[in-house]
């Protein structure tokens, strides 16, 4: 097991949903990853479908950043439909 | 760290998201003694579950009928998974799963003394099912909500597929209790040998437990281990009594004040005397797991030999 890559695996569970990540593990190349993602993560009819990614590919966002990534959309309020009034008399809206 | 002790800027921060129920995932920022617990904790529960499968693989070859086989066998496929959770959560936490199995293999890393019991008839495979997945259920629903991300999210998955687990071994001993008087006697024997390490199972009572004060407050842990044990002793008291079987505790009674069944002394020279490597099977648990590791090493290279081919068949 030494130096085998670790994946991270997502699984869709059902056809029409995306995939969701559930967990990872070690194996030492993507079509061993399925096989052991089968086994570890979908032994009672979890999923449909399997995708694995190495763990060292993914980008992501650093804790540190999460202000100045997600602050802006708070004070953006009329993005949302309930910002907006709509009189009772009109109706489909 | 000890209450009133000065706290950094950063550890009161890291406090406060605790106390407001928001989940701390690997890259955020924790407190050096919250990592190592937490190392200690996921992967002591780790070992467990590798571990654990040793008692009942014991029996897997001799279950009574195909049906007990095929659910032993997946009884025993659960517990490796959730040991791969488990590992898998300890490496977010910066250690090496090739580090964590050393440990283990080395005798350095502790695992539920439970496991170091013999499995001496089948209806050991009842008592273990209804006990001690039972007592492990207990123990692991409020970790699901526990403050550690990786942790609480593989601690649902574990506690979905532990009910299993419990009412499995709770069939075998309805069974065995509606069978002959022999079958009935060996269920009073296992429950005999199983309820007071399955008592023990909740670790040390609260005024003897080193880590306690310091979890609850970092919301690793959620109750004590004495809160955990009752609650045990109230729910399966009434499951004994449904079975027929009697409870090997002559202290045991209902105490209407308290609304909780009192139950008598537990032997913590032999808990501690078990911890210590003393077991009934602590060395050949270890030899056993020490000996699947190094017999598998050739499915390792198998496997990354394999691959190499693969990834140069696929290069040229």
């Amino acid at each position: 097991m030494n130096d085998w890559p670790l994946w991270e695996i997502f699984i869709r569970s059902q056809h029409g949903l995306a995939h969701k990540h559930v967990g990872s593990l070690h194996a030492p190349d993507a079509e061993m990853a399925v096989k052991n993602a089968r086994d570890v993560y979908t032994r009672r009819n979890e999923g449909v479908s399997i995708w694995v990614v190495k763990s060292c590919d993914i980008a992501a966002s650093s804790p540190g950043e999460k202000e100045p990534l997600f602050e802006p959309a708070n004070s953006k309020v009329y993005r949302h439909p309930g910002f907006y009034e709509v009189p009772e008399e009109v109706k489909n809206m | 760290m000890v209450e009133g002790a000065q706290l950094s800027p950063e550890e009161i921060q890291f406090q406060e998201r605790i106390d407001a129920g928001i989940k701390i995932e690997p890259k955020d920022y924790m407190p050096e003694g919250y990592r190592k617990t937490l190392i200690r904790q996921i992967s002591q529960h780790a070992h467990s579950e590798i571990v654990g499968q040793l008692p009942e693989g014991n029996w897997i070859t001799r279950a009574p009928t195909l049906k007990r086989k095929a659910i032993a066998l997946a009884k025993v496929q659960d517990e490796a998974g959730h040991g791969l959770y488990l590992y898998s959560a300890v490496e977010t936490l910066g250690v090496t799963r090739e580090q964590t199995i050393e440990d283990l293999l080395a005798g350095k890393a502790k695992y539920s003394s439970i496991f170091n019991y013999p499995t001496l008839t089948w209806a050991d495979m009842g008592a273990i099912g209804w006990l001690v997945d039972g007592s492990a259920i207990i123990n692991q629903i409020p970790i699901c909500r526990c403050s550690y991300g990786p942790y609480a999210r593989a601690m649902v998955r574990i506690c979905k597929e532990e009910t299993f687990h419990m009412r499995q071994g709770f069939e075998i001993m309805m069974t065995l209790c509606r069978g002959t008087p022999a079958q009935k006697a060996m269920a009073q024997d296992a429950l005999n040998r199983w309820w007071w390490p399955s008592l023990m199972m909740h670790g040390p009572s609260d005024a003897e437990s080193t880590h306690s004060a310091q979890s609850i407050r970092w919301k690793i842990k959620l109750f004590s281990n004495d809160e955990l044990r009752q609650k045990f002793v109230d729910q399966t008291v009434p499951q004994a009594e449904y079975l027929g079987l009697k409870i090997p505790d002559p202290d045991l009674k209902w105490n209407a004040e308290r609304g909780h069944y009192d139950f008598g002394k537990i032997d913590w020279d032999e808990f501690y005397n078990v911890i210590k490597g003393n077991g009934p099977c602590n060395r050949e648990r270890l030899r056993a797991r020490i000996a699947a590791h190094e017999e598998g090493s050739w499915v390792r290279s198998a496997a990354a030999a394999h691959a190499e081919k693969r990834a140069k068949r696929k290069a040229a």
